[in-house]
Formats: structure tokens, C-alpha cells, sequence
């Protein structure tokens, strides 16, 4: 253990990055091959088109929300696509892995994918996708014209971007932490983890945090300070309240893990002794402070969730929520209980009965509230007259699945069982069960609901239709194996297996991830084959669904200003009661609009930090010293720019509205 | 749509233009960032709390601390922040020099706080009591080291400012920069505190 930075070789100009850096692995090199062909494929397209300066000057460098929340989506995208090919991997791998056969992964790089996978889905699709999501809808919601701090919103997508930049480039150069996704010590200090898996891990996630911090700090200010006037607390559209519980957590939790992973990096690069086993270091306190800020994290992911199905459950069943209040209050409850369960995640840790006791007990108490939003929603649906269009399809069969994702919670929750269920597949089935089910089913109904307020017409439904029944039965074939495997007493994250009479439950686990990828490949043809007859599915009138809240009082996809003329709320479900008092547009004379002008300086700094991340992960600490010295030259640099805004003018408003008006004649509005 | 729609509670839409009070979010907004990064101090506070018992057979606080070293550090740091209280005094009375001057004078004193514990620091290290010999040692750098960043980082934007200020003057984005840099001035002043009687003042009973 007695290892330290300073005992590895390094040179000056390029640290320890040489040609071993090149991972040894055809497997990974036919992946470059790929990349390589269709990146360049990529570039010589946005050549060809002349597709740069639109790209740098209507989207890189945008502040408009609605820009960059779709910015964070097509990340989220592309990195879905690198987390899947991940663990359809491992389920290949444990598929064939029988029988003395070593399957076709190396346990280095096996151990790598596995924690790739997790760290992707959770900080680099989930995440994304959710603060995309927010970043669109809210505003339009709350009847703003943009988030609080426009420029933070551009720098804090970039900083995400640089995070995922770090994490995927460690594919080809390097490794990636073979760790699995929390890296707990000691297996992540120096002794176990010499080479740079870890530190791409760190920094990777330290970069991106940045990002996260700050954009949640953003959209809570957003929410508290820029809704419409007369919309108070309680005429908060549901999904908005979810947002603002979820930003209250993000700006509550990721410091926490900002903190933790600073120590881990200082007993990684400097020698300090938080989590070793030797000089009175604390492996165990890691493990408690990671989460601290880890159980949060799964409710900062699934409360914006909880807030679509509640939008597409009363859009669709074309009723006011059932009980919106006591959903407010089962939100705000289980933001506050998020904080009290963080140790039900290593009971066998050996606390003692007392801690276990309380943890168990607090856990259990979090599926009350979470029992009472089921409720509302089924007391929604009860006998109304439900549309079963995409969205209402997805929350439906969110319902079903997270009811027993939710329950298999609740038996981890009681301590004995966890101490036999504990690390098992058992409990990777649990958390797919409900972040799948959860999280993920409410991201689909969220494009499927949102799409045609984002572009102006709606997603193909057939399309729509394959992908969701791939999707659900593909992942009941792919995650009830490892449900009963895990009764059996099957670890996770093993590679190869001695007993033959498992392998029938992982070939039906690969099989259902086939499936699971035949629902992907038919949510992308469904984005192509929607772009292509887009004029036939096209939605003039703005309000699609027959929405309730503001968003839809606008047009599709919303001019940059949002809304002409700011509305006002006297009531929940603003724009329903609009439409109930036949209150349209009135015709005004406009007003030049002030709007925040746009920047490159996002990209610049966060492509700085980027770097200067890339370095410290090589140790390469002039290009280091330079990179950090260039984030910080250029954010003071920036505050010298006093000239962040501009007017619409008052004509362009005019004729945009006009527009509007003829496109809502022409549908018969 | 109905012909025959019931009486509307009021208007919905605002047909005068509606004038959002520009930087109105930014003093709520800073605000927010001070409670993440108080929250990154309470995990150093807690990690000092776990570790800053492990001396690892090595040296412990009453070997190292030297009391009126970190007294007049103190004072230097409290002193500064009614310093810049006296710049935002001056700043309200529109007294650019005023403001400018207590500007400087609480760079000074920012900067011999920082000086002191880089003498602090450097000293402990030529002791032997570096941040690697124990986890009780690797704590307490990284809680002090941590809040010493802070206050560098504090300089170099009130450096940063005091430009500002030269050129442009007492502007509204200017105010409220200032005031925002005078949150996170006192809030380092806090958390000072918070090290100075849990670090120093315990460790020495």
C-alpha cells in the first residue's frame, strides 16, 4: 500500500501518458474504428452543409432555455446509446461465461464496463435528460421569459459535456475505473487502483458536478423568483414543484459529493490518509458520505418524474389532478426523508441493531408518501374518460412496473433480508426495476408529451407504439431473471460462473436486452420517420394534448421571448382556465423585449476546465497549471462584459404574433 | 371554444409590459451557491469530526497549534470583514474612493491572513506534520486549506472588482457585485469561526 504518486514514472511534457495508454483490446479497438469513421462521417457533413456557424451561433453559445434544454437531451441521447452498448455487453458476457468458458471479456476490461455503465446512465444520461427536461419546460411553465442566470445555464450544460467528454474519452485512451460506480475505497486509492481509471472517474464526475451544482442553483431561483404573476406556491403546475424539490436536493447533495471526492483525489494524489486502511484513515466514512449525497441523488432523479406522469395523467384523463395538495406535501416529504435513509445502502456495514433499526424504519416510511402519489394518480384515472395516447401508455406501465420495484424496495429495506439480499442481482434488479421503470418510462412519456411543444409536430405514434412494447416486455424478460437469480444467492458483477443451472436465467436476461434494443432502435426510427412526415403530423394550434398549464398557451415550438404578453394565474391549471373563460391573446400594442444576448465564454471556460481535468488525470501538471489558469483568466475576463443583453424589436414581436395568429386561424382556433 | 364562456376571475394576460427588476434574482442566487458551499464545509467539519482523533502515533493539535499565531490570524480576518463593511458603508453613500480605499485595506488584510497560514502551514510540514502523517493531520488541511483557498479566491475577485469599480464606478451591476462579494466575505469570516473554536480552541484543551 505504501505507493504514492510521486513512486510513478512521468515525464514532463506528456506526464504518464505513453503508448501503453492505448488499451490492448480489439474489441475496443473496433469501437474506435466505428467512432472514428462516424465521427469524421459527422464532420464532413457539418462541413459539407456549412452547418458551423449555425451550430456555434444558434446553439453552442445560446442562452435561450428551450436551446439548451434540448441540448442536454440530445447529450443524454448519444450517452444512452454508449451505457446501453454497456450493458448489453455484460448480459452477452454472463450469458455465455458457463462451463469453464472465460466469455469473451477480460475481467480488466469486463470490470470497467460494468462500472462505465452505471457511472454513464446515472451522471450522463439520467441526469441530463432530467435537467434538459426541466430547463425546457419550466420557464414556459411558470410564464418566464428565460431561467434566472442565462449564462450559468449555457456554462453549466458545457460543463456537463466536458464530464462526458472526459468519461467517454477514457475508452480509447487509458482505462476506466474498474471500481464500479461509487468507487469505494480502498479498492479506488492508489495502492489498488494505480493507473488513471480513477482519476477519469473523478474528474470526469468533478467537472460535470460543477455543471449540476450550479444549474440546480439556477432553476431553484428560476422557480421561486420568476413565476407569473397571481401564480402563487400552490398554483405551481405539479411538475414545476417537482423541479424545485429536485433543484433544492441537487444544490443540498452535490457539494457532498463534491467534498467526498476531493479527499478521495487528495489521498490519491497527495498522500493524505481520509479513506486508507493505514495512519488512521476511515475506508467506512467514504462509503457514508458518498451516500449521503448518493440517496438524494436517486430522489433528484425520479421526483421530476413523479411531476410528468402527474401532468400526463391529468392531461389525459382531461381532469384536474386528484388531491394536488397532498401530492405537493408527499413531494416536499420525500425530499426531506431522502436525507434520513442513506444508510440503508450498507446495513452490513454493522452498525448495530439501533442504526439498522432506524434506517429500515425511515425507509419504509418514504413508500407512504410515495403510496399517496400512486393513489392520486389512480383516483385521477377512476372513472374518467383516459386517452391512451403514448404518454398515458408510458405512465401506465410506469405504474404497474414501480409498484414492484417499489415493493422489492421496501423488503430491502428491512434489515435481515438485506443482509441475505445485500450485493446480490436481487438488488440490481430493484433499482433497474424502479429507475427503469421510474425514471426512465417517465423520460419517454416526457418526450412523447413535450415533443410537439419542442418542434411543432407530434412523434409518430406506430413507431412510438413498437418501442413501448419492446421496451416493456423486454424489460420484464431482461430483469425478473436476475430477480429469481438473485433469490438464489447470485452476486453481482461476477464475471464468469461455476453453476451450469444458471445460465438459462442469464441467456433470458440477453434475450430480453435484445429485446430492449429492438424499443431503442424504434424510438430512433420513430425520431427519423416523425422528422420525415413531419408536415402531416404537424400541430398548428400549440396545444396538441389539450394541455392544462402554461406551456401550451404559447406556440410550438415557442418564440425565444416565450410569451409575448406575460400571463397571469388566478388559479391551478392556468391555460385550462383560459380556455374555460374563452380568454384569447388580446391584441396589444408591443413593446420592445429585453432578452440575455449570446456567448461563447461557456464553451470557452468549460472547455478549459476540461482540458485542465484531462490533465490532472494524466499528470501532466503544466498543462494543468496553464488549462486552470485559463478557466480563471477567462471567467474574470467575461465579468468584464457589461453588454449581456439586447431588445427584441417591437416589429419582429408584432410579426412573430401575427404569424400566430394566421397559423392559429388556419387551424381553426 | 364555447361562445358562451363564465365570468373570468380577472385578465390572463398582462397587457402592460411586465418589467423584471434586472440582477433581482442574483442577491437570492448567491445566496443559494453560499448554503452548497457552507454544505462542503459542514463534510470537512464532519470528516475533521471522524478523523481529527487518529493521530496515527504522531504529533497531536497541543504539539502543533501555536494559540497566538492563529489569534492575531484571527483578528486579521474579523478585522477585514468590518473593513469591508466600512467599503459598502461607503459604497451606499456613493464614495467611490471611500469605497475603493476600505477596498484595499481589506485586500491587505485578506492577504496577511494568507500569509500567516501559508507560514502556519509551511511550518508544520518542515515539522514532519505534513497532511500525509496522519488522518487527523490530513483533516485539518484540508478543512483549513479549503477555507485559506476560499479567502485566495476572495482576493483575487475583490482585486478583480476594485478594477471594476475604477473603471466604470459605482454602477448598479457593480453595487451588486460588491455585495454579493460582501456575502461571501463574511460568510469566510463564519466558517472561520467555526475552524477557530473546533479546530484550534478544542484541540488545545
Amino acid at each position: 500500500m505504501a505507493i504514492s504518486a510521486d513512486d510513478i514514472q512521468t515525464t514532463f511534457l506528456l506526464g504518464r501518458l505513453d503508448w501503453h495508454a492505448i488499451p490492448q483490446d480489439p474489441i475496443v479497438w473496433a469501437t474506435f474504428v466505428v467512432v472514428a469513421i462516424g465521427g469524421v462521417a459527422m464532420l464532413w457533413m457539418l462541413h459539407k452543409y456549412r452547418l458551423w456557424s449555425w451550430l456555434w451561433t444558434e446553439w453552442f453559445t445560446s442562452v435561450d432555455h428551450k436551446k439548451i434544454g434540448i441540448m442536454y437531451i440530445v447529450l443524454a441521447l448519444v450517452m444512452f446509446v454508449r451505457g446501453f452498448a454497456d450493458a448489453i455487453m455484460m448480459r452477452l458476457q454472463q450469458a455465455i461465461a458457463f462451463n469453464g468458458s472465460e466469455g469473451y471479456l477480460n475481467a480488466h476490461h469486463y470490470d470497467q464496463v460494468f462500472s462505465a455503465h452505471g457511472v454513464i446512465m446515472i451522471f450522463f444520461v439520467a441526469m441530463p435528460f432530467v435537467t434538459g427536461l426541466m430547463n425546457y419546460v419550466v420557464p414556459l411553465q411558470i410564464g418566464a421569459r428565460d431561467v434566472s442566470f442565462p449564462f450559468l445555464n449555457n456554462f453549466s450544460f458545457w460543463m456537463t459535456v466536458g464530464g462526458a467528454v472526459l468519461t467517454m474519452m477514457s475508452l480509447f485512451v487509458g482505462e476506466f475505473a474498474q471500481t464500479g460506480w461509487l468507487a469505494f475505497p480502498p479498492l479506488s486509492g492508489l495502492g489498488y487502483s494505480p493507473y488513471v481509471g480513477v482519476d477519469y472517474y473523478i474528474w470526469g464526475l468533478q467537472v460535470a458536478g460543477v455543471g449540476t451544482t450550479l444549474s440546480g442553483i439556477n432553476l431553484l431561483v428560476t422557480i421561486i423568483k420568476m413565476r407569473a404573476p397571481g401564480m402563487t406556491m400552490m398554483r405551481m403546475p405539479i411538475f414545476t414543484w417537482t423541479a424545485l424539490c429536485t433543484n433544492i436536493l441537487i444544490v443540498a447533495s452535490f457539494p457532498v459529493l463534491t467534498a467526498t471526492l476531493v479527499l478521495l483525489t487528495l489521498d490519491r494524489y497527495v498522500g493524505t490518509n481520509f479513506f486508507t486502511n493505514d495512519l488512521g484513515g476511515n475506508a467506512m466514512m467514504y462509503v457514508n458520505l458518498i451516500w449521503i449525497w448518493g440517496h438524494p441523488e436517486v430522489y433528484i432523479l425520479i421526483l421530476p418524474l413523479f411531476g410528468v406522469y402527474s401532468e400526463v395523467v391529468a392531461t389525459f384523463t382531461g381532469k384536474r389532478l386528484f388531491g394536488y395538495t397532498s401530492m405537493v406535501y408527499a413531494t416536499v416529504c420525500i425530499t426531506i426523508l431522502s436525507y434520513l435513509v442513506w444508510l440503508h445502502h450498507f446495513f452490513t456495514m454493522g452498525s448495530g441493531a439501533s442504526v439498522n433499526s432506524f434506517f429500515g424504519i425511515t425507509t419504509m416510511i418514504i413508500s407512504v408518501p410515495t403510496g399517496a402519489k400512486i393513489f392520486n394518480w389512480l383516483f385521477t384515472m377512476y372513472r374518467s374518460r383516459i386517452r391512451f395516447e403514448l404518454p398515458m401508455m408510458w405512465t401506465i406501465a410506469f405504474m404497474l412496473t414501480f409498484v414492484i420495484g417499489g415493493m422489492t424496495g421496501v423488503l430491502l429495506a428491512v434489515p435481515p433480508a438485506d443482509f441475505v439480499l445485500h450485493n446480490s442481482l436481487f438488488l440490481v434488479a430493484h433499482f433497474h426495476n424502479v429507475i427503469i421503470g421510474g425514471v426512465l418510462f417517465g423520460l419517454f412519456a416526457a418526450v412523447y408529451y413535450w415533443w410537439p411543444k419542442a418542434f411543432g409536430f407530434r412523434l409518430d405514434p406506430w413507431w412510438g407504439k413498437v418501442s413501448f412494447w419492446f421496451w416493456v416486455v423486454g424489460f420484464w424478460t431482461a430483469f425478473a431473471p436476475l430477480y429469481i437469480l438473485g433469490l438464489m444467492g447470485v452476486t453481482r458483477r461476477m464475471r464468469v460462473f461455476d453453476d451450469p443451472s444458471l445460465q438459462i436465467w442469464f441467456i433470458i436476461a440477453a434475450f430480453g436486452a435484445v429485446l430492449i434494443a429492438i424499443g431503442i432502435a424504434a424510438m430512433f426510427i420513430q425520431f427519423g420517420v416523425s422528422i420525415m412526415r413531419r408536415d402531416r403530423l404537424r400541430d398548428e394550434t400549440g396545444d396538441p394534448w389539450d394541455g392544462r398549464t402554461l406551456e401550451w398557451a404559447t406556440s410550438s415550438p415557442p418564440p425565444a421571448y416565450n410569451f409575448a404578453l406575460t400571463p397571469v394565474s388566478h388559479g391551478l391549471d392556468t391555460w385550462w382556465d383560459m380556455k374555460r373563460y374563452g380568454q384569447t391573446r388580446p391584441r396589444a400594442t408591443y413593446v420592445p423585449i429585453h432578452m440575455p444576448r449570446n456567448t461563447g465564454a461557456g464553451v470557452v471556460i468549460a472547455g478549459f476546465a476540461t482540458i485542465c481535468g484531462f490533465a490532472l488525470v494524466w499528470y501532466i501538471w503544466w498543462l494543468a497549471v496553464l488549462s486552470f489558469a485559463g478557466v480563471v483568466a477567462a471567467s474574470i475576463l467575461h465579468t468584464f462584459n457589461y453588454a449581456r443583453d439586447y431588445h427584441i424589436p417591437a416589429e419582429e414581436v408584432r410579426a412573430t404574433e401575427d404569424a400566430r395568429d394566421r397559423q392559429l386561424a388556419s387551424a381553426g382556433v | 371554444m364555447s361562445t358562451v364562456s363564465p365570468q373570468a376571475p380577472g385578465d390572463f394576460w398582462e397587457v402592460e409590459p411586465h418589467h423584471h427588476h434586472e440582477g433581482a434574482s442574483t442577491s437570492i442566487g448567491f445566496w443559494v451557491y453560499l448554503m452548497s458551499d457552507c454544505l462542503m464545509f459542514a463534510i470537512l467539519f464532519a470528516t475533521f469530526g471522524v478523523l481529527g482523533g487518529s493521530y496515527a502515533a504522531g504529533p497531536g493539535p497541543k504539539d502543533l497549534f501555536d494559540l497566538e499565531l492563529v489569534a492575531l490570524n484571527t483578528a486579521f480576518l474579523l478585522l477585514s470583514s468590518i473593513t469591508y463593511g466600512l467599503a459598502m458603508l461607503a459604497m451606499v453613500k456613493n464614495n467611490k474612493g471611500g469605497t475603493l480605499g476600505w477596498l484595499a485595506v481589506t485586500l491587505v488584510f485578506g492577504l496577511a491572513f494568507l500569509a500567516v497560514e501559508l507560514y502556519e502551514f509551511s511550518h508544520l510540514i518542515h515539522l514532519g506534520a505534513g497532511p500525509q502523517r496522519s488522518a487527523f493531520l490530513s483533516s485539518f488541511f484540508a478543512l483549513v486549506g479549503t477555507h485559506g483557498l476560499h479567502v485566495a479566491f476572495g482576493c483575487l475577485w475583490l482585486v478583480t472588482l476594485m478594477i471594476q469599480v475604477g473603471q466604470r464606478g459605482l454602477i448598479p451591476a457593480n453595487r451588486r457585485r460588491l455585495s454579493c462579494l460582501s456575502m461571501f466575505w463574511h460568510f469566510l469570516d463564519v466558517i472561520w469561526i467555526g475552524v477557530f473554536t473546533f479546530v484550534y480552541l478544542l484541540g488545545m484543551i
